[in-house]
């Protein structure tokens, strides 16, 4: 049984319901309760043609909806016969579905929601615990999405941006439950490359496949962070990587540069360095700089602080630091890191401490406050 | 079976033995502590007796309705200290005295030259529905 294979089919199905005229939501359901079937029938008896079977069965469920309604309300329908297989899917109706659950009439975490079901063919229970919620809040929170984008129609041009900040807020979501989300927002990534050809998409692609390859290191089996200049190289993936910077090399020759690509430039400078003394910290800071220059984003400038701090000294990267707002995420544990790289080994120990009570989660907390507990047994000589 | 919240106060309880702060402690304590935690839960969820736990972000508000317009946030109603919940842990266990015991376990973490930490816990039972039938 091949559930990857089957994942892959769902955002073409629908759009092949869709273009015979139901609606999103009708679709999508349609197509799920299709998927049940497969994974009932198919380990036994595997179609010759998944696609087609999958298209014949969630049309045959979405008739079977359609005439139990029509008998209830005790109204006279007559239902059509299936019509006969149109031609190959054209890849516009599975773009157009992007669009659709990335629409900005959607909250972020609905849009996100929507994707895993309709685009990645998550059932709704592996969705919610992905994020650590009851089902049946999801099954709310994806009812909601598609009562949402029920009236958009699928054949609007949509923003591909929408679409790459939604997919790198599922990579982001890393791997909580039983689904790894960072290789499923991987794989729709790479779906999604297939069918747009745009430097972002590919910049987008690029940069996941460059931090994912370097996961296996970043973490103790006990889930404790392991700090980058720390971390065991041999334990990347050297194929995520050659692939990830042969990505982003095809999309910075488009000329046509954005924060993506930007991004994946710092990614690949870290993963192409053999040993973390021979990062190249110059060119870091030079991308840190057009990211800067992109998006103004005061994140990029404070991650551009440690670059400088690691190029030019602790002291540079203090003053790189100085004029942001101090209440940025993270801003505390940089300026700890950078003032122990200026030799201000107590004024750092203070502020590890400091930023282990702001941290956002356990691992960083505890890693903080790790910090700070060596340095100040350091000053204790 | 009965479920037991087990809430973790770092402040507002009675004064600690240790009050030592976690940041002064040698690094490989703060590794025996935190290591400590996660055998603790790892165990009750082998047992069967682990629901689920949550550290908590330090800074909590008051909040509540008063009248329209954006409710009234206070730094909380304490006359003394505010109080600071650091985390909870929900177990489901055979017996209160059982929920005193791996309270009571859980208090004796490891903190500096790995002694028992004896912080405080507050041990609430969950209000649940009287059963239906009685044997």
């Amino acid at each position: 049984m091949d559930e990857a294979l089957l994942r892959s089919l769902t955002p073409a199905v629908i759009a092949v319901l869709c273009r015979r005229g139901l609606d999103f939501a009708a679709a999508e359901d349609a197509v799920q309760e299709g998927l049940v079937e497969a994974v009932r029938l198919w380990p036994d008896d595997p179609p010759r043609d998944p696609k087609g079977w999958l298209v014949a069965v969630a049309w045959r469920k979405y008739l079977d909806v359609a005439r139990a309604e029509a008998a209830r309300s005790r109204r006279e329908v007559r239902v059509e016969l299936e019509p006969p297989p149109g031609p190959a899917v054209a890849v516009d109706d599975t773009l157009g579905l992007y669009f659709l659950c990335a629409h900005p009439s959607l909250t972020p975490a609905s849009a996100v929601a929507l994707t895993l079901r309709a685009l990645g063919g998550l059932t709704t229970r592996q969705i919610a615990q992905a994020y650590l919620v009851p089902e049946a809040t999801m099954a709310q929170r994806i009812s909601r999405a598609k009562r949402t984008v029920a009236r958009v129609r699928l054949d609007q041009p949509g923003d591909v941006a929408t679409v790459l900040r939604v997919l790198y807020l599922v990579f982001n979501e890393g791997y909580t439950g039983d689904v790894d989300l960072a290789a499923e927002a991987i794989r729709l990534t790479r779906q999604l490359a297939g069918l747009v050809d745009h430097p972002e998409v590919a910049g987008l692609l690029a940069l996941m496949l460059l931090h994912h390859a370097r996961r296996p290191a970043r973490t103790r089996p006990d889930g404790g962070i392991v700090p980058l200049a720390d971390q065991d190289r041999s334990a990347w993936d050297t194929a995520l990587i050659a692939e990830g910077v042969a990505v982003l090399q095809r999309a910075l020759a488009r000329d046509h540069l954005g924060e993506y690509q930007a991004q994946a430039a710092v990614a690949a400078l870290h993963a192409d360095a053999p040993t973390a003394a021979e990062t190249n910290w110059v060119q870091i800071v030079e991308w840190y700089d057009e990211l800067v220059r992109l998006t103004g984003s005061p994140v990029a400038r404070l991650n551009r602080a440690v670059a400088v701090g690691e190029a030019d000294g602790g002291r540079a990267g203090l003053a790189a630091l100085a004029g942001l707002d101090p209440a940025l995420p993270r801003y505390t544990a940089v300026a700890a890191y950078l003032h122990e790289r200026s030799g201000e080994t107590a004024t750092a120990a203070r502020l590890n401490a400091e930023a282990a009570r702001l941290a956002h989660d356990a691992a960083e907390r505890d890693h903080l406050t790790r910090q700070a507990a060596r340095l100040n047994a350091a000053l204790r000589g | 079976m009965a479920k037991y919240l087990l809430l973790k106060h770092y402040r507002g309880g009675p004064a600690p033995l240790t009050d030592t702060p976690m940041d002064r402690w040698a690094p490989e304590e703060v590794s025996a502590h935190i290591q400590y935690m996660d055998d603790f839960a790892a165990r009750l969820e082998g047992t069967g007796e682990y629901v689920d736990g949550q550290a908590l972000a330090p800074e909590g508000t008051f909040v509540r309705y008063d009248g329209e317009g954006r409710p009234p946030v206070t730094d909380g109603p304490f006359a003394e200290t505010k109080d600071l919940i650091a985390g909870w842990m929900v177990i489901d266990v055979d017996s209160y005295d059982r929920a005193l015991e791996l309270a009571s376990e859980l208090s004796a973490a490891p903190g500096p030259a790995g002694k028992p930490l004896h912080e405080w816990l507050e041990l609430r039972p969950f209000l649940t529905m009287p059963p239906a039938v009685t044997e």
